[in-house]
């Protein structure tokens, strides 16, 4: 039977109901008095030299409250970034300065080169026309393995090159993997794009600074995905501002998948501008603004080998990847193609040796960052499509090959430095199998060929590395963050609970599946547990939400927090009944003496702890509020096994998702319901990925994918119903709630069965392509089917 | 500048905008009611869907005195007085039809508009409708389910929980 409440239950999401009525709460939603609009002029040339910007004739136009230009933060800090990757050669990777406001130089298509600050958007808009810029124009710097070569046009003067590192990983192995492949009985070899994409939570960003003269005091509303990190970010290394006078705000936020993780110049810009104006600032992104600054995601270009022996097991893997970092580091992305991406190249496979080569590169585009699965997607992308290319190859069944190569004993140290706690890659598979029904795939292959259809289909496997952790760990690694999680638990005298996390929700509904875990941890109703997040001014430090970590981090330091709040429950409970500590247990909202009808209810303890009259004093302070913070062990990894089905029309190249199945090891679950709509999200996302969306430049560095007309977002009608099963459950080992992470197995699992299932119906009309690439465009089969 | 006067969601509204001035802006600065959200510039996404005299419409693509006189209802007004969900709204919830909730007014204004020229619509249909309405978040099964649902329609075999 499911469960009604509690761990385990289907809750209804409470956050819905403000949802539902036009009652949120999104940055945009909020006006401060007496605000003042920027306008952001950004740069429409990718690449030059940024002579001047003539303000005179803006400057006192209507409405005009002040005009910035990158001058103006010459003293101010750069826009940091958190991640130092160390090359192969043990150097540290190149780190430009990333100005708030373009300075000497234009290096993006986006890039903001002045601020004007006006009454009204509007009259911040006409002003900015009349802002004179002389900007000379250079070669752009598009095309990775270009920039790299000799004697190419450097994206930053002050650097040595356009390399910002070439990471080896793990270099000490290179030797016997490269001896590996000189032994193999066969070798497979790809070549493949992991295309750019633009993350699109359909909120754009928006950020708006306020000042108190009176107190000194910052506020910065923006929408965040972890606004502890923000004001660390901003405060302590841009603004100067220390955190006691800075008070960040991240509200409802409509959506984030990564790209609201980062810490952005305009959040910067509205906080310095609000002290500078004496009023506050708003700065509302539009779409295409969002196109051209918000952090894009993805973005590699791979040549991976396999090298198989004569029973075909794994006996080495071999990848060389460019990985574009745009043209400043934002905030993580260093990190995605190393340590989110090359610890993943073991997948679910034994493969003894690996070796991955990264270079990631600037060049005159937006900044790349992490994106739902961020690395992991990469990874797993490049990996199922060579293994399904190396069953092909060999003339054996794809599943077959896989299942031969399964990691199946757990803990798993893999050659690439992490260690599987547990999963069952067995069990996934064969729920797949179930679930896709391949016993039926040939009448209906045959059903669609009766309609001048093809038909295919395409399964792959996923690991991913969830919860990044421990600090001390990945602090080794590069990381200049704590990746632990707090929580502080305050019980109200009459039992009542408010959960302060440092996490953040902004679509996952942690508001319900938080409030779940409290209560049947202590045996009451769910709507006595209130859940806060998102104000640095009433939360614990906490690093936020991202990489799939909110239940397995944030939860782990609610679990803790809650263990203290009732281990001290307890003592008073037994000082009101008279009873040992040891003899009194909590069940079901009272505590209780084992072995008799003795036992006081949870409100009673409560408002004894708050009106301490009959209290251990002497013992015990009264009040009932824990803090804990807590640092994972381990990641988490979560496995699945996914089964796409597509449809060709070869008449026009267009691809239709017939069927998908998912199989997900998540570990425990606490919401079955919000877990599969992750999964539904994710999968859209993945389906989108490998069939419609693409981040496009031209040569000249210009955007060509600027807005919903030209960037083909996934809509109802492109997408399938999805079949989607998490039963089978190897609960984490190391973090108390068993739970794993679900928040991007969807997007990281899904693109390689899409294009697997693409080559097995192109096959099916004998087209043998070998690979074709993401997104796989009507335009694309076509060409294709006619080569 | 100019005086609009309409109705909104059964209550009369007027204010003084300037001829640019959209319907969404008009609803979200003049009025204060933020329900109603932006999500693009280029009339796609369908977070700004409202009705007009009955009609769905892109408040974004219709200047506030266009809608000089019009009854105006939007996702503000779509619940019962004591703020029981309508059919609609209340099916979004139970089949978790929206995670961060910002497509969702457009959304759930798009399926009643569907809802009342088409009372049993197939998936295909539902599908076809949603073209103007984005969401990044739920991957559309849940919405197009709980469409379905609020149809009276049984989406029992529909997979998931």
């Amino acid at each position: 039977m499911p469960k009604d409440s509690g761990i385990g239950a289907s809750s209804k999401r409470r956050e819905d109901i403000r949802f539902l009525t036009g009652e949120g709460n999104y940055t945009d939603d909020i006006n401060v008095n007496g605000q003042a609009h920027v306008y952001f002029l950004r740069s429409d040339i990718a690449h030059g030299t940024l002579n001047s910007v003539d303000t005179s004739a803006a400057d006192g136009m209507e409405g005009v409250v002040k005009i910035f230009t990158g001058a103006d933060f010459e003293a101010v800090g750069s826009v940091p970034c958190g991640w130092q990757v160390t090359d192969k050669h043990g150097e540290p990777m190149q780190e430009p300065r990333h100005p708030v406001l373009a300075h000497g130089k234009v290096r993006h298509v986006g890039e903001p080169i002045a601020a004007v600050v006006a009454e009204t958007l509007e009259q911040a808009r006409d002003a900015a026309e009349a802002i004179v810029l002389d900007i000379s124009e250079l070669p752009a710097v598009v095309n990775m393995k270009d920039a790299v070569k000799e004697g190419a046009t450097k994206v930053h003067d002050d650097l040595t090159s356009n390399l910002c590192y070439d990471w080896g990983f793990v270099e000490e192995n290179k030797g016997a993997v490269d001896e590996a492949f000189s032994n193999a009985a066969h070798v497979t070899t790809l070549e493949l794009t992991n295309n750019r994409l633009v993350a699109n939570p359909m909120e754009p960003r928006v950020a708006v600074g306020d000042f108190a003269r009176g107190t000194g005091d910052h506020t910065l509303y923006t929408t965040s995905q972890n606004p502890h990190v923000i004001r660390l970010l901003m405060g302590a290394f841009v603004l100067g501002i220390p955190e006691h006078k800075l008070r960040v705000v991240a509200p409802d936020v409509g959506g984030g998948f990564g790209t609201k993780i980062f810490h952005y110049q305009e959040e910067a810009f509205v906080t310095f501008a609000a002290k500078a104006c004496n009023r506050a600032v708003k700065w509302t992104s539009s779409r295409s603004e969002a196109f051209m600054s918000d952090a894009h995601g993805r973005d590699h270009v791979t040549k991976i080998e396999l090298a198989l022996d004569k029973d075909h097991n794994f006996m080495a893997l071999r990848t060389d990847t460019y990985a574009n970092m745009g043209a400043y580091l934002s905030t993580f992305a260093p990190s995605v193609p190393t340590w989110l991406h090359g610890t993943l190249m073991a997948g679910n496979y034994k493969t003894p040796l690996i070796y991955v080569n990264v270079k990631a590169v600037f060049t005159n585009t937006v900044p790349v960052d992490a994106y739902r699965g961020a690395g992991r997607p990469e990874a797993t992308y490049q990996l199922e499509r060579l293994v399904d290319k190396a069953a092909h190859e060999l003339g054996v069944d794809p599943i077959k090959l896989r299942r031969q190569n399964f990691v199946t004993e757990f803990p798993y140290a893999t050659p690439v430095a992490v260690e599987y706690d547990t999963g069952d890659y067995v069990a996934t598979m064969d729920k797949l199998e179930e679930m896709a029904d391949i016993a039926g795939f040939k009448k209906r292959r045959e059903a669609s060929e009766a309609k001048g259809k093809l038909r295919g289909f395409g399964v792959n496997c996923y690991i991913e590395a969830c919860g990044i952790a421990p600090s001390n760990l990945v602090g080794q690694l590069g990381a200049r963050a704590g990746l632990f999680e707090s929580c502080t638990v305050r019980v109200n005298a009459t039992g009542g609970l408010v959960v302060m996390t440092g996490s953040h929700s902004h679509g996952q509904g942690h508001e319900t599946s938080f409030a779940q875990v409290v209560a049947d941890m202590i045996g009451i109703d769910e709507g006595m547990v209130e859940i806060v997040h998102g104000d640095t001014a009433n939360t614990p430090m906490g690093m936020g939400t991202y990489g799939s970590r909110s239940l397995a981090v944030g939860g782990s330091a609610m679990v803790k927090a809650t263990e203290k709040i009732i281990a001290k429950a307890t003592k008073i409970a037994s000082h009101l009944l008279e009873a040992s500590e040891s003899d009194v247990e909590l069940k079901d909202g009272a505590f209780t003496v084992a072995g008799t009808d003795k036992s006081v209810a949870w409100g009673d303890v409560t408002l004894a702890a708050y009106v301490p009259h009959n209290y251990p004093l002497e013992e015990i302070e009264p009040g009932l509020e824990e803090t804990a913070f807590y640092d994972p062990s381990n990641f988490t990894y979560p496995s699945g096994a996914y089964a796409c089905e597509v449809e060709i029309d070869p008449e026009t190249g267009q691809v239709t998702v017939e069927r998908f199945s998912a199989a997900d090891d998540f570990g425990n679950i606490v919401n079955p319901m919000i877990v599969t709509g992750q999964v539904h999200g994710g999968l859209a996302q993945g389906i989108g990925q490998a069939l419609l969306e693409n981040c496009a430049y031209d040569a000249d560095g210009q955007l060509l994918s600027a807005s919903y007309m030209d960037y083909a977002m996934p809509r109802a009608s492109d997408l399938p119903f999805y079949d989607v099963d998490h039963s089978c459950q190897t609960p984490c080992t190391h973090n108390p709630l068993g739970v794993k992470g679900c928040g991007e197995a969807g997007a990281i699992g899904s693109p390689p069965a899409v294009v697997n299932a693409v080559l097995d119906a192109m096959r099916s009309a004998g087209k043998d392509v070998g690979h074709i690439d993401m997104p796989v465009s009507p335009n694309r089969v076509w060409e294709a089917m006619q080569g | 500048m100019t005086q609009v006067k309409m109705t909104v969601n059964g209550k009369a509204a007027t204010g003084e905008v300037e001829g640019r001035t959209l319907l969404v802006q008009f609803l979200r600065e003049n009025l204060g009611m933020t329900g109603t959200h932006v999500g693009c510039d280029t009339s796609q996404c369908g977070a700004c869907v409202v009705h007009v005299n009955g009609e769905a419409v892109k408040s974004c693509s219709m200047l506030a005195v266009e809608a000089q006189g019009a009854e105006v209802a939007t996702i503000e007004g779509q619940a019962a007085p004591d703020g029981t969900l309508n059919t609609i709204q209340q099916a979004f919830q139970d089949h978790h039809g929206l995670q961060c909730g910002f497509c969702t007014p457009g959304m759930v204004m798009s399926a009643a508009a569907l809802l009342k020229e088409n009372p049993k619509p197939t998936e295909a249909d539902v599908r076809h409708y949603l073209d103007g309405n984005i969401c990044r978040c739920t991957g559309y099964h849940n919405i197009v389910k709980a469409i379905m649902a609020a149809s009276g329609q049984d989406v029992g075999t529909i997979a998931a929980e």
